[in-house]
């Protein structure tokens, strides 16, 4: 146990906001779901008594006859607004006296960083290039990335949840969104801050950085293990592999999408161009996790090799 | 004559002067300081006046435009009239003032994006975006400006407080699902506010011009260089006749390394065009949250039978 490896790598100044991300984070899907949890009782609470319906003001928050339904902004927001103001120029002031930012030497394009890396809220797309080449992990994911998340509002055709929290009303897309953001995005930011180390090999933390540590592993491609030599027989094959995959998740996200009585009510809703664009969003953001067991389990490097493109 | 002086509101010098001129002796002296200790008064009253009651003066009604008093109109008015403050509405909903349900993350991403602007026009008075002394500001800002470690720091990380911010408000939009109807376009603009949040992020991050700055723009940039079709080593990127001289990387970069043009592009980015852009971006997702109903909640809850049928497309 290297602790004092472990203590280089958090307190690196940059790192400090992957330590706060790792608070942060699971602090406030706690406190949203909390939320969510409670406002489900209610919802349970409603469903089953249609006369309380009528008459309930269906919130949480405390709530009085006779309560005006609005305050004014002034000065019971703006009150809130000026004290967070303060808060956070506080907390700012604090964090810059007590932490000085990163300077390092001048640069040099003769001298390599090892390990060399992007700022943090970019190491997801870093970790990625592990599984992907480039043009996959730098360009076309990110900008299906910015894209899908666009698309959520237009794709979304559950009309319950909307200015609430609740998880039961919303279990698909909130399941969706939280292994979208905090199992890939966050988790895959955390694993190439605090995990990767010189020439982007894998240190559990607490182990020692190694700089002539050396790998003797062989990544093979998909075909090679099939025997398949030519280049023809290998973009053949690797275009039905991938038309199985895509085939195989688009069934499994369709199982997930009507699984049960309530889901099978919104995909009714759903126009055929929604279903469609959903799919390929969530079909495209699977790969992810695939391609990663892939390669952590079988060592597969690609599974569809043509002159112009591997994936 | 002094009469006249102190009605003008004149100072007594004027009274001196004329006294000054005139046949002199100690009648007229009696007659001056009579004067000057009248207009002594009056300033004095007008004064205690002015202090007793600020708002009945002129200036303060030339700014303020409107009188303030304890009533809900005037409460209002005092949100609606003010230029800063007109972009909420007079009243809220009850339940939304609390912490709980926003979070504030929406709000505090703004203040620390106007707190990263001050912070960045002052870190600007003492940087060159140029090669040769870009990394000598920084340290010269570092050791011999005053505050400008502090400075530097609090640009730092503020930057880095406003990525996790912003995702965070994001999280919140997309477990309160406020970005169903009619809120789903201003889920967009807020995607691309995130994304633009990213950029100005990533585009500062050379221009210290260090180590860390210049490798994590290469990592970043040598992605670029693999665009599809538009990159010269993507796929069909050769095909297309793009080299290291003409693709899209050499457009970012100003070169087919990351070197003085690169900076010089950074810095223009970072300080001037994206801010811009994500200003008016800004502008209109203020706009939208206001025309869109203001904020989404907490709404009461909706129960599953009162699902209304989808509209036709």
């Amino acid at each position: 146990m290297d602790l004092h490896q472990l203590w280089t790598i958090l307190s690196t100044p940059d790192n400090v906001p992957i330590v706060l991300l790792l608070f942060v984070v699971p602090f406030y899907t706690w406190y949203g779901l909390r939320q969510a949890f409670a406002n489900d009782r209610l919802i349970a609470e409603l469903e089953a008594n249609p006369e309380m319906a009528k008459t309930h003001h269906r919130k949480v928050q405390p709530y009085k006859q006779g309560w005006a339904k609005e305050v004014h902004v002034w000065p019971y927001l703006l009150r809130i607004e000026f004290l967070a103001a303060i808060i956070v120029t506080v907390i700012l002031i604090v964090w810059s006296i007590t932490l000085n930012a990163p300077l390092e030497e001048p640069s040099n394009p003769t001298l390599t960083m090892n390990p060399s890396k992007a700022p943090w809220y970019f190491l997801g797309l870093q970790e990625m290039l592990v599984y992907f080449d480039p043009w996959m992990a730098g360009v076309v994911m990110p900008s299906l990335i910015i894209i899908g998340l666009m698309a959520i509002p237009y794709i979304d055709a559950n009309p319950l949840g909307n200015g609430y929290y609740t998880f039961k009303q919303r279990k698909f897309s909130i399941l969706t969104f939280i292994f979208g953001f905090i199992v890939l995005w966050v988790s895959m930011i955390v694993i190439g801050t605090l995990i990767r180390g010189p020439g982007w090999m894998w240190f559990w933390p607490g182990t020692t950085w190694d700089h002539n540590r050396l790998i003797f592993e062989v990544n093979r491609d998909l075909p090679d293990i099939f025997g398949i030599t030519g280049r023809i027989g290998k973009i053949v094959f690797g275009a039905i592999v991938i038309a199985l995959y895509v085939a195989a998740a688009a069934l499994l996200i369709h199982k997930l999408i009507t699984r049960t009585e309530f889901n099978r009510k919104i995909y009714k809703r759903m126009s055929v161009l929604q279903y469609v664009v959903m799919q390929t969003f969530l079909v495209i953001m699977l790969s992810l996790p695939v391609k990663i067991l892939a390669r952590q389990l079988f060592r597969i490097k690609y599974v569809w090799v043509t002159p112009w493109f591997n994936i | 004559m002094p009469e006249t002086n102190g009605h003008n509101g004149q100072p007594p010098a004027g009274g001196a002067n004329s006294g000054g001129d005139g046949n002199g002796g100690g009648g007229k002296l009696a007659n001056v300081i009579a004067g000057a200790k009248a207009v002594h008064a009056k300033a004095h009253e007008e004064l205690k006046e002015t202090l007793k009651a600020p708002e009945k003066t002129d200036v303060w009604k030339s700014v303020l435009r409107v009188k303030h008093d304890e009533t809900p109109r005037s409460r209002a008015l005092g949100v609606l009239s003010n230029v800063f403050l007109h972009l909420h509405p007079a009243k809220i909903n009850r339940d939304a003032v609390a912490y709980k349900y926003t979070w504030g993350m929406g709000g505090m991403t703004f203040y620390v994006y106007i707190t990263l602007v001050f912070t960045g026009t002052l870190l600007m008075f003492y940087y060159h975006p140029s090669k040769v002394v870009a990394f000598r500001d920084i340290l010269y800002l570092e050791n011999d400006v005053p505050f400008g470690k502090l400075l530097r720091n609090m640009h730092r990380w503020g930057a880095h407080l406003m990525v996790i911010m912003v995702e965070l408000h994001m999280f919140r939009v997309f477990l309160t699902g406020s970005y169903k109807k009619p809120r789903e376009f201003n889920w967009v603009v807020g995607v691309l506010l995130l994304v633009l949040t990213l950029l100005l992020s990533f585009t500062g991050y050379l221009l210290p011009d260090d180590q860390l700055g210049f490798w994590a723009v290469t990592v970043g940039t040598n992605m670029a260089r693999a665009t599809p079709l538009l990159g010269h080593a993507g796929p069909f990127g050769p095909q297309l006749g793009m080299t290291p001289f003409n693709d899209v990387r050499f457009g970012l970069l100003g070169g087919s390394i990351v070197d003085s043009n690169a900076l010089l592009r950074a810095y223009i980015w970072h300080c001037v065009a994206i801010p811009i852009i994500a200003s008016l971006f800004m502008i209109v997702h203020f706009w939208r949250v206001r025309k869109d109903g203001g904020i989404s909640g907490p709404a009461p809850v909706q129960l599953e039978r009162e699902m209304k049928e989808p509209r036709k497309l």
